[in-house]
């Protein structure tokens, strides 16, 4: 274990830091490029780390930085004004509510957060969730989740109003609720 | 929607503050009308739950390189 080089130990993060990638750029070309720079970048600054989570950090660290110049590079196609970033009404009538402003049906019960989290295949299929979400969705929000962008920046990177970013950001993670409460909590609760 | 006062809202108001929370900071009486309809409410606590539950996932799926690590 010991003997792993440190150009073996990065070749080992390489899947784990194409999926957040791709997962973030939506674009498989990109992310080559982001992680191929990411682990260049590290080979020329070789360090020794404790453990492995130590050195993933440390990488992820650097894959942002080198996903956040790609997204610069690329503005224009990020953020197509065709793309899935329109109007499509309220994302809140996909939860269903009566003229009265109550809810058709309650929402489902999630049970207790400590639980769910504790479970491993839980987030795969968050993971697949946020694989679902329409490509330019998906960019603006994990650029909030991942890359942990302020606001500000998010708007100014992807040329859109607060009032849109709020909008597509709710509208994400209300997507996201609904794929969970269907392939994770749906099994469960009844 | 006239019957609509200060510190009251509806379900469909008080789930739209909810996710809205995760974003930005909410004005002082929304803040304050969203606990007082949650402590009347029995459904919205629910979304309530379901939008903390993603948050606090979200944080752990960002944070802990452990819950996707690859099996070797």
């Amino acid at each position: 274990m010991a003997t792993l080089t440190f150009e073996e130990q990065l070749v080992e993060h390489r899947v784990y830091l194409m999926r957040f990638a791709r997962l973030q750029l939506r674009n498989d070309a990109w992310a080559e490029d982001a992680v191929s720079e990411t682990l260049l970048a590290a080979l020329s600054k070789p360090q020794t780390f404790g453990n492995r989570s130590q050195l993933k950090t440390w990488l992820v660290g650097i894959l942002k930085h080198k996903v956040i110049d790609i997204i610069r590079c690329h503005t224009r196609e990020v953020s197509t004004p065709d793309s899935d970033i329109d109007n499509e009404g309220d994302e809140l009538d996909r939860l269903a509510f009566k003229a009265d402003g109550h809810f058709v049906e309650p929402p489902a019960s999630w049970g207790d957060p400590h639980q769910t989290l504790q479970q491993r295949q839980f987030f795969e299929v968050l993971d697949t969730c946020m694989e679902r979400l329409p490509p330019t969705l998906g960019r603006l929000f994990l650029m909030r989740e991942w890359l942990e962008l302020s606001s500000q920046e998010i708007c100014k990177e992807l040329a859109l109003t607060p009032t849109n970013l709020y909008v597509q950001l709710h509208r994400a993670r209300l997507r996201l609720q609904e794929c969970l409460n269907i392939h994770w909590f749906g099994q469960r609760t009844r | 929607m006239l019957k609509f006062t200060l510190l009251r809202r509806t379900c469909k108001q008080a789930a739209a503050l909810t996710i809205a929370r995760e974003d930005r900071a909410l004005k002082l009486n929304d803040a304050v009308a969203l606990r007082l309809h949650m402590m009347a409410c029995k459904a919205c606590p629910e979304f309530e739950n379901q939008v903390l539950t993603m948050r606090a996932a979200m944080g752990k799926w960002r944070n802990d390189p452990a819950v996707e690590d690859e099996k070797p």
